[in-house]
């Protein structure tokens, strides 16, 4: 499907959702209530089939977390980028690890990195640093004199 | 004599304890000479039966990320040489591709093909080292001198033209660094010929071999489903039978001209990611074959500014590495570094997969199957 049809089919489904011009692909900004049923209907519509979430990051935006998952389908070919916002003082959203196992690593990553509370999460611990460590190094206010990764 | 005999006639092994909570617990790594670097894994074992697999990452995590957050367009491409070492070029390509993407720069033709070549190549070194690893987890140590010896050879053709034999560095926004060293198509052509004959003693002398297939055959089964569930991209998703090659399926450069198959496999197990990579060497070395010999006159590197400005929005680029899907999502504010910058790398999702793949199986087999993952660490971590 082409980007103004899927425009169309997924405005049907959520018609909350609100489109970002601009880009490569669709993107689409959904409340992060709505996460968990809309991302279950597209993976699961024959016509949309998004059965491969091929990237899932956050990006702080200093008053707001964007959390950004890239959808594509193995069967259509065609790529959606879905965000929602979250409250930057305790940012929390449904996992979607039952739906697609990828996203258990990648959300553990998120969760130490940006400190994104993933609810019903298997195994919601670090991953990459140490367990004692303080602070969400990759938001935008963080400072860590001792260990400095700004360059 | 007799006092001999009596004790090899005792069990060697204690047999797997069927209560719960006398489960043994062993660590893999962090220095493991099958874990290939610094992955650390905690092993749940029964017996000799794995329970669970927990993989602890972040021995060498630099915070890539991060750090390119405060470096400028041209300066963070150094870096990403360091993620996935064993195809720094096709990591640099894709970093210079997504800032060509923003910039909207033409990259001359001369360019492109001298980056596909040197990613193709960057691919047989890659799968060359990976091959002779894998036979030397599973106890054959001839095959690793092998690969290192081939794989040489284009160590040396790298040199001559990067001046550099891992971290290359070579590939910029808007073309490539220099241009070819006048040796490299003629050695080239000759590492071409010499490999179609390496292939084949390579697979007299592993592929063949019974002892080997036994212990490849069934093991680390990934069903497609699966595979794709858990983000697996590369060999280890085509041995499912995933077509997943972003060569074919979104060409970048010049792909979509040549002549290729995508490679799949459909056994999901070991032998089939085993055979998957070496048919990829063959399929590489036909793609350089046809643009050896036409590499196309001109410049070798586009124009463009000094400083490099990326407009304001959100830019992501994917490539083909040796592993899987490379992703680069950058999003931008108009300004002269990275705002936020991410990099998707096949390793980390592949490594995902591990322990629903050798859950049940025998500890041996954990070797057979990571093996044919081909885990780069300091691409998980980054």
């Amino acid at each position: 499907m082409t980007n103004e049809e899927l425009k169309i089919k997924l405005t049907e489904l959520n018609p909350a959702a609100t489109f970002e011009e601009g880009g490569e692909w669709l993107n689409l900004f959904i409340d992060a209530a709505d996460l968990l049923s809309f991302t279950k209907t597209i993976k699961e519509n024959s016509e949309l089939y998004f059965d491969y979430l091929f990237c899932l990051t956050c990006v702080d935006w200093k008053t707001h977390l964007t959390m950004v998952y890239h959808f594509s389908s193995t069967k259509h070919r065609h790529n959606i980028v879905v965000k929602v916002k979250l409250d930057r003082t305790n940012p929390e959203i449904e996992t979607l690890s039952f739906l697609w196992r990828t996203a258990e690593f990648h959300e553990r990553e998120v969760y130490e990195l940006f400190g994104v509370k993933f609810l019903n999460h298997p195994d919601l611990r670090r991953l990459i640093l140490t367990d004692d460590f303080e602070g969400w190094p990759l938001r935008k206010d963080f400072e860590d004199p001792i260990n400095m990764i700004k360059l | 004599m007799f006092r001999q005999t009596e004790i090899i006639n005792q069990p060697s092994t204690i047999p797997p304890s069927k209560e719960e909570g006398e489960y043994l617990t062993i660590n893999v790594g962090p220095q493991h000479p099958a874990t290939h670097g610094v992955l650390h894994l905690v092993i749940t074992l029964s017996g000799e039966t794995i329970i669970n697999i927990e993989p602890h990452l972040g021995y060498i995590h630099r915070s890539i990320e991060k750090m390119c957050e405060s470096l400028s367009y041209r300066q963070f491409i150094y870096v990403t040489s360091r993620m996935d070492y064993l195809s720094s070029h096709i990591n640099n390509h894709a970093c210079a591709l997504v800032v060509e993407k923003g910039l909207q720069v033409e990259v001359p033709q001369r360019a492109q093909y001298i980056r596909v070549i040197m990613d193709e190549l960057t691919r047989i070194a890659s799968h060359s080292l990976w091959w002779g690893a894998m036979a030397m987890d599973l106890g054959a140590f001839t095959p690793f001198f092998h690969a290192f010896r081939e794989r040489e050879a284009i160590n040396e053709i790298m040199e001559e033209t990067c001046g550099a034999r891992l971290t290359m560095n070579y590939m910029v926004p808007g073309g490539v660094m220099v241009d070819l060293h006048p040796n490299f198509q003629q050695k080239t052509k000759a590492l071409i010929q010499a490999y179609y004959n390496r292939l084949d003693e390579w697979d007299e002398l592993v592929t063949g071999n019974i002892i080997f297939q036994n212990r490849m055959k069934g093991v680390g089964m990934l069903s497609a489903e699966n595979a794709i569930s858990y983000g697996c991209t590369g060999p280890v998703a085509r041995g499912s039978g995933v077509s997943c090659d972003v060569r074919k399926i979104y060409p970048y450069e010049i792909y979509n001209q040549l002549q290729f198959d995508e490679i799949l496999e459909t056994g999901c197990d070991s032998l089939a990611r085993y055979n998957v990579r070496l048919k990829e060497i063959r399929q590489s070395l036909k793609i350089v074959e046809q643009l050896i010999d036409n590499i196309p006159e001109g410049e070798f590197q586009a124009k463009t500014k000094a400083v490099l400005k990326l407009p304001k929005g959100e830019f992501y680029q994917r490539v083909e590495t040796a592993r899987g899907e490379l992703g680069v999502y950058i999003v931008s504010e108009g300004g002269t570094t990275p705002y936020r910058i991410k990099f998707r790398s096949p390793g980390f999702s592949n490594l995902s997969a591990l322990n629903h793949m050798v859950k049940g199986s025998k500890i041996g087999d954990l070797i057979a199957a990571m093996g044919t993952l081909d885990l780069v660490i300091p691409d998980i971590d980054r």
